[in-house]
């Protein structure tokens, strides 16, 4: 059976890790490199690595780091920040990386989703879109710069859009739940995965495995990715890096799907 | 000596990687001579089917690794796109595969369950192996590995079924045919599965 995705997102800010809440106050959590070797012992089953300093400084991806990155990291890889052309895409997936991340060059240009699409191939272009409910009424808007511009286009005609245009995956972000460990936006997440036909994958929010147990109960086989729940432990926050084990992501699933799912 | 044949696509460092970890010598080969003296080939890929069998045929290592393959009967473990073009044909493409294995690649999106599917087919599965699979030695029954793909292979002779994943049908997630096999998974990315799987293949 195809299991759920639990995945670790790390964010690079100034060549360290970072851990946000609401997508302010970062908060050194440690080294990337570190963090990625922790992350192949525990063995965890996928890893996001966001740069958050890319697009705002308006600078290209730092190869460096993610060639290092790519070179020690045992399970697949999506890299994101950034990434505003072609060649710089295939040259990421060139250095070993699995899945390349678009964002801001993506909302600005929705054209370079397909043109990227075209030489690493769908299942590797991956659209990340932070969201933050609108004041009024109940749609969500696409915001890009870590939360700084609001592209007042909403969360479902973006997503359906990326699709369209031959995103392999798509990862919602909410900027509300970010660092707030109190669970994730559950009716958000159910909405986005009943209107898209390509995996999924739900960031924000996350505190606990049960949160993790709620959204695979509410949204079916999904990616359910988180920052603090995998970099802090304790109600003080301090910074060990943790991830399941084999017997409670199995318990996980078990508590989720149903014990049929679990053989 | 393992030859990982790089011809453009795929993870070749991963593969580097896991074998220096495993302590198993591996050489990457970039053009026919670089094939010399191997006794165990690697043919990764990802993308796209056309786009595979191009660049293979634009490699110059085609005609070598036929030679290697189907003549002198070195073992080749093809993976994901790699393993895809063992077949004859993709319904992805035009172009002929290497034919190295009976079979044909099919799109999950023309399954009657396509709509309740989720595509690509992305994330860990579990792989059920025939019984006689050297690759999957020494695993426990719980065999997992990363999947990510669009297409799978459908054998010609059941003979050739190496290992069953289920994803709306239980479609053949490794092959084998005498010296050659293909796993449509991601061995390289596969933790200790995949790192026991790349083992067994290096001591057949």
């Amino acid at each position: 059976m195809l299991r759920p995705r639990i995945t670790p997102c790390l964010l690079v800010h100034d060549g360290g890790l970072v851990k946000t809440v609401g997508f302010k106050d970062p908060k050194y959590v440690g080294d990337p490199i570190n963090a990625v070797k922790i992350f192949n012992e525990k063995e965890a089953d996928e890893l996001i690595v966001l740069d958050i300093d890319a697009t705002v400084n308006n600078v290209e991806p730092d190869f460096k780091l993610i060639a290092r990155l790519a070179a020690e990291c045992r399970m697949p890889l999506c890299y994101g920040g950034g990434v505003r052309t072609v060649q710089q895409a295939k040259k990421i997936i060139g250095l070993g990386v699995e899945k390349v991340a678009l964002s801001a060059a993506a909302l600005e240009d929705p054209d370079l989703i397909t043109r990227i699409a075209e030489e690493i191939g769908s299942q590797s272009v991956v659209v990340v879109l932070d969201v933050k409910k609108r004041l009024l009424g109940k749609e969500y808007d696409v915001w890009t710069h870590n939360g700084r511009k609001n592209t007042k286009r909403t969360v479902l005609e973006v997503a359906l859009d990326a699709q369209a245009r031959g995103a392999g995956e798509i990862v919602i972000n909410s900027i509300e739940h970010d660092g707030k460990m109190k669970g994730y936006d559950l009716a958000l997440a159910l909405r986005v995965r009943e209107a898209l036909h390509v995996p999924m994958t739900i960031l924000g929010g996350a505190g606990s495995l049960d949160d993790i147990v709620s959204l695979v109960r509410t949204c079916g086989v999904i990616g359910a990715a988180a920052g603090s729940l995998f970099v802090f432990k304790g109600a003080y926050r301090a910074v060990l890096i943790n991830y399941p084990n084999p017997a409670q992501k199995d318990e996980l699933i078990r508590a989720s799907l149903g014990a049929a799912a679990a053989q | 000596m393992i030859a990982i044949v790089d011809y453009g696509l795929g993870n070749i460092l991963a593969f580097s990687n896991m074998y220096k970890r495993l302590n198993i010598e591996a050489r990457v080969a970039r053009v026919a001579d670089d094939l010399t003296g191997a006794d165990k080939i690697i043919l990764p890929g990802v993308g796209a089917f056309d786009h595979a069998m191009e660049l293979l045929e634009a490699s110059g290592m085609r005609e070598r690794l036929d030679h290697l393959v189907l003549n002198d009967k070195v073992p080749v473990l093809g993976i994901c796109v790699g393993m895809q073009i063992l077949a004859k044909a993709s319904d992805e493409g035009k172009r002929a595969g290497l034919g190295w294995i009976d079979g044909r690649v099919r799109a999950f999106k023309s399954l009657p369950a396509a709509n309740e599917l989720a595509l690509p087919h992305m994330g860990w599965n579990d792989a059920a192996p025939v019984a006689d699979m050297p690759l999957f030695r020494q695993m426990k029954d719980d065999a997992r590995f990363y999947f990510l793909h669009s297409f799978y292979f459908e054998c010609a002779n059941e003979d050739s079924v190496g290992a069953t994943a289920r994803y709306g049908i239980d479609f053949s997630c490794a092959v084998r045919s005498g010296n050659i096999y293909g796993v449509q998974f991601h061995p390289e990315k596969s933790h200790h599965w995949g790192a026991r799987l790349l083992q067994n293949f290096a001591e057949l």
